[in-house]
């Protein structure tokens, strides 16, 4: 399952396990005069754990929000397991009841429990009963290691254990993939790591994964492949050890040099 | 005193029809107003635009004059003979209504965008999203603007007392015919509705107190 352990750094792109999952094809978007997605190709095949790094304003996170359409493309086409988005609609709703979403700023709904958090999706979209939900959504929370929190509301949890909680309601749902949109960009040092491990399990898991993220260790430790982005393009798409290592583009040595080095 | 105490009846009367007007009125507004809330903020324009359009007109017209049209004019249509206490709670509820559903729609706003993405991204639908995360939410953000409504509405019922509606409004008119000063009688379905005004400002309070949102 892991021909990237066997086959190290030099080749490129054909470290491919499974299935194409999730196909982008030839997408633009803009936003007013900025071309923010140019001409955009990417494959995403089943069971494989893509980062997407890039400086700020490269387009990474458009990309990784236009997977479930929480952005909308001008041209192209991406499709998930076969089928091409949706327009806005029940449909939509069903694709993205397949594909979960970890967010920045992790969004659980203030206004419910934990467990409520991550039982409202099987409940109202999967239609588990309730006693099956909590259960299910228990066992997660356990998982991801705050299953003592509950019953609490968001806002009195760590902003690392908000994060993991944002992952329980993702995994809730059973998703086909996970995007992950800088899931660790706006927690404080010391809770990073609780999140990244969580996330590295999830990797080791077989869990399809889409990582927009800065956190280098991350990509070096569980991505089976790295995207850089700059300026709405891919630049270079590589193993984490040939991207480290050997970056080919000067935009990715320069990305690299700045934040490499500290 | 003694006018409150010699015309107990009437007072009791009038102000049991307030309540009832008052109800039944705030029940259709907040149904009405919720949807019509909701469809100012869909994703689908036409539901936009028919939203739009039923707050501008009713909202932009006279309380007397939507009570003119359903007292003098519903009777014309040949339809189901309604008595006039009914077509007054429709008039208050659909005026309320554009209210309720403005005051939703800042509470709406409130709610940060990212509730909303993750409602969609855990794939809720519009309806969905709507009654579960962004409604709750947003009712709670707007709990005393909303208040106020209801508070207007209550003062509104006394408009009714116009067109044949008993209520409270209506109590100076028929006690002038006991001979009774109007102006006590007015001062005391004053100082009656203030007593009711400011259970409604302590139903606020506890509200307020009981559903607060931390973020």
């Amino acid at each position: 399952m892991e021909p990237s352990d066997s086959s190290p750094a030099t080749s490129n792109i054909t470290v491919r396990r499974g299935e194409p999952l999730v196909v982008v094809k030839d997408i633009n978007k803009h936003y007013g005069e900025l071309h923010v997605l140019k001409n955009i190709n990417a494959v995403v095949n089943r069971g494989e754990v893509v980062v997407v790094i890039g400086p700020s304003g490269s387009g990474k996170s458009t990309l990784c929000r236009a997977i479930n359409r929480l952005e909308t493309i001008d041209d192209g086409v991406i499709t998930i397991d076969g089928v091409k988005l949706p327009e806005e609609g029940k449909e939509l709703a069903h694709l993205r009841a397949d594909v979960g979403m970890v967010f920045q700023a992790f969004n659980l709904f203030a206004h419910k429990t934990v467990l409520d958090n991550v039982t409202l999706g099987p409940i109202k979209v999967r239609g588990l009963s309730k006693a099956d939900a909590e259960k299910k959504g228990l066992a997660l929370l356990e998982r991801v290691g705050v299953a003592n929190q509950a019953h609490k509301m968001p806002s009195q949890l760590s902003g690392g254990q908000q994060q993991r909680v944002a992952i329980a309601r993702a995994l809730a749902m059973e998703p086909k993939l996970i995007l992950l949109d800088e899931p660790t960009s706006a927690l404080d040092p010391e809770m990073i790591n609780e999140v990244l491990e969580v996330m590295v399990d999830l990797a080791n898991e077989g869990m399809t994964m889409i990582v927009v993220t800065h956190e280098m260790g991350f990509a070096r430790k569980a991505a089976d492949r790295v995207i850089f982005m700059a300026d709405g393009e891919i630049v270079e798409e590589t193993s984490p050890e040939e991207f480290f290592t050997n970056p080919q583009s000067t935009r990715a040595q320069d990305f690299l040099s700045k934040i490499l080095d500290h | 005193m003694d006018t409150l105490l010699n015309n107990l009846d009437v007072f009791v009367d009038g102000f049991a029809l307030t309540l009832q007007v008052f109800l039944w009125a705030a029940l259709f507004a907040l149904i009405l107003g919720t949807i019509v809330g909701a469809m100012r903020v869909s994703p689908v324009a036409p539901m936009r635009w028919v939203g739009t359009g039923y707050v501008n007109l009713v909202r932009n017209t006279p309380l007397t004059l939507i009570m003119f049209f359903f007292a003098f004019g519903y009777p014309k249509l040949d339809l189901p003979t309604v008595s006039y206490t009914t077509l007054a709670i429709f008039a208050l509820g659909l005026y309320t209504a554009t209210y309720v559903a403005e005051t939703l729609r800042a509470g709406i706003n409130t709610v940060p965008l990212g509730q909303a993405e993750a409602a969609r991204a855990i794939g809720l639908t519009f309806g969905q999203s709507m009654s579960h995360i962004l409604l709750p939410q947003a009712f709670r953000a707007v709990i005393p603007p909303m208040m106020s409504v209801f508070i207007a509405l209550l003062k509104n019922t006394t408009v009714a007392a116009g067109f044949s509606v008993a209520e409270a409004g209506y109590i100076r008119a028929n006690l002038s015919e006991r001979g009774e000063p109007a102006i006590v009688v007015l001062l005391w379905v004053a100082l009656i509705f203030i007593l009711l005004v400011a259970v409604l400002s302590f139903v606020q309070r506890v509200l307020e107190n009981r559903l607060k949102v931390l973020r």
